[in-house]
């Protein structure tokens, strides 16, 4: 019961970070091919927020009070599956039916239509931050005190809407809003800072009147810190959580390799996968 | 002769003397947000020009500017509705179809939330250009899988409308009609539904089947032409989609008269394409004409000039509908 569910101390954190990266890779080893540097970049930070701050509830995964999270990086779902799974939204047994057939209930991208638990469907970059804005004034509206978190790519910072969202949280002073972008350094076509710069960040959302931080996005402690709820009508600023992150993180042979962001992997890689990650196979 | 002006923005479609009611839209759903505490009105700095700055008088509480910006407009308005709000979102119809259409399709239909769409300058209601005339914008939403698409003919329509769109479970994109509107349903039987044809009037000799304002034209056209002795039906479907294939299917089944498809909307992808190819899937032999926009970017200028021009003027309906015949 999510009232009851007693936040994992860093210790059970980093194993059930392992565990995300694990339950990733059967995925995609069921699938073929994934987003692995897209998921391991970002699997810290969400399993930081399903097992020490988000305030949910797996047997009512539309319970109103429930913090809400919506991964606009929609290509790492996995990383969210994991988390959904790990908390008992979703059964362990769908892993092993990732996209392997059509009527599969976890695909490449998060669709609210098939899955418990997921708060909106995405995918298509630079939605997630303007759909937060909606719902997070939504429960300004209806004297609701919770959170909604935002997970973005660096290089969906690209996109203009996120810009239009940026605006209008600080308009509308949406303390209740947190936005993290993980910060890879690497999209689709090359480096962040060669396909399209971001930087710098902090200054640009600082700029746009939002609190920010800069973190170790793998460090555990430090994200529970930062990422921690805040509740209270008082609370007048967005809050943006720049999370430097490593493409890839966790196995040596992926970590920031761009051609990684997705790709086929052979049986002789998955078994590395595993053996890096200390699972058995 | 007066000279003709150009503003689109304050310009009317009503005719001289024409009866006509001011901002339907706007004063409806202010009238609707009175009982509805769900209803929220969205722009992106365009409630002046789409009577949602009526609504937002009436319910400051209920109504948030979110600037010009509108792909944040209809995300936001996905996320509310998620919230369980119903958001009414207005912008113009070319920056619905053209800028935010990932949005719509994606955070809006995809989830089949409660957001209803309604956008001013649909077709060729202004004398501004391409940027801001949405001669598409039926051609593009009719796409989307589970959008119910309305073009209404006058005020009454777009009162009407209106209230079905809050009663309706879904998402809505709606043509507005703004500022002075036409009002001519007045004098028929009946009343808008989604999704239902509403026979105006009957003919021996033509059946007009159309849509939005081109239904107060072929009106018009129809009685004109009933001074030639030539007997010229209505049919109107305010709801484009879905669209009421049985209604469509029962006026063909009379292969005795011309039909006239007709819009305010380009000749491709719109309503008129819709009927015809419907016509064609139940292999329906019947004369069948299209009145439509051109396939082009359209001019600037006076706007019955340019409806003349383009032959969605009524004059320009009875001259094309008696070369037909």
């Amino acid at each position: 019961m999510a009232l009851n569910f007693i936040p994992l101390a860093d210790d059970a954190l980093a194993l059930m970070a392992r565990q995300n990266r694990i339950d990733t890779a059967r995925m995609f080893k069921a699938a073929g091919n994934g987003h692995f540097g897209s998921c391991y970049s970002c699997a810290d930070i969400v399993t930081v927020l399903y097992f020490a701050v988000m305030r949910l509830d797996p047997t009512n995964p539309d319970w109103p009070d429930r913090d809400r999270f919506l991964l606009s990086k929609g290509h790492a779902a996995p990383t969210l599956y994991s988390a959904l799974i790990r908390r008992g939204f979703i059964p362990e047994s769908w892993i092993a039916e990732y996209e392997t057939h059509v009527g599969s209930r976890l695909m490449t991208h998060p669709s609210r239509r098939y899955q418990p638990g997921v708060d909106s469907s995405l995918g298509a970059l630079g939605h997630g931050l303007s759909i937060g804005v909606g719902m997070a004034l939504a429960a300004k509206m209806d004297h609701k005190d919770y959170v909604t978190y935002v997970l973005m790519g660096d290089g969906e910072v690209n996109e203009g809407s996120v810009w239009e969202a940026a605006m209008a949280a600080a308009k509308f002073g949406l303390g209740n809003l947190v936005g993290i972008v993980d910060s890879n350094g690497l999209c689709v076509d090359g480096r962040v800072h060669d396909v399209m710069p971001i930087e710098p960040q902090v200054d640009k959302w600082k700029s746009f009147g939002w609190d920010v931080s800069r973190i170790d996005g793998h460090d555990l402690g430090t994200l529970r810190k930062v990422l921690a709820a805040q509740r209270g009508e008082t609370l007048a600023r967005p809050r943006m959580i720049i999370a430097d992150t490593i493409k890839g993180k966790g196995v040596s042979f992926m970590e920031d390799i761009r051609s990684w962001h997705s790709d086929v992997i052979t049986e002789e890689q998955f078994a590395k996968v595993l053996a890096e990650l200390g699972a058995q196979p | 002769m007066t000279r003709l002006r150009t503003s689109a923005m304050i310009a009317s479609l009503a005719t001289e003397g024409q009866c006509v009611t001011a901002a339907p839209f706007g004063h409806t759903l202010a009238r609707l947000a009175e009982t509805r505490a769900d209803i929220v009105g969205m722009t992106a700095d365009l409630g002046k020009y789409t009577d949602l700055h009526i609504f937002a008088q009436a319910h400051p509480d209920s109504f948030y500017q979110m600037g010009m910006a509108e792909q944040l407009l209809f995300a936001a308005a996905a996320g509310m509705a998620r919230e369980g709000f119903m958001p009414f979102v207005t912008t113009y119809a070319v920056f619905a179809a053209r800028r935010a259409y990932d949005f719509i399709y994606m955070a809006i239909a995809e989830g089949g939330l409660n957001v209803k769409i309604a956008c001013a300058l649909p077709g060729l209601t202004t004398g501004y250009g391409p940027s801001h005339q949405g001669t598409d914008d039926l051609a593009i939403f009719r796409s989307v899988p589970g959008l119910t698409v309305i073009d209404p003919c006058d005020a009454v329509d777009v009162e009407q409308a209106t209230i079905a769109m809050a009663s309706h479970d879904g998402p809505v994109y709606m043509r507005l009609l703004r500022g002075q509107v036409p009002r001519v349903l007045d004098d028929y039987k009946g009343q808008f539904e989604i999704g239902k044809a509403r026979l105006l009037r009957d003919g021996a000799d033509v059946l007009f089947i159309s849509t939005g304002l081109l239904t107060m034209r072929v009106l018009e056209a129809a009685q004109s032409l009933a001074f030639d002795k030539i007997s010229a039906g209505v049919l109107h479907l305010a709801t484009v989609k879905p669209l009421d294939l049985p209604a469509i299917s029962d006026a063909l089944r009379r292969s005795d008269r011309l039909v006239v498809v007709a819009e305010n909307h380009a000749i491709t992808g719109g309503f008129g394409e819709a009927v015809l190819a419907h016509a064609a899937r139940e292999g329906v032999h019947s004369r069948m004409r299209q009145i439509g926009l051109p396939d082009e970017f359209l001019d600037a200028g006076a706007l019955p000039t340019l409806h003349d021009r383009y032959g969605i003027s009524t004059k320009a309906i009875v001259e094309r509908v008696k070369a037909w015949l």
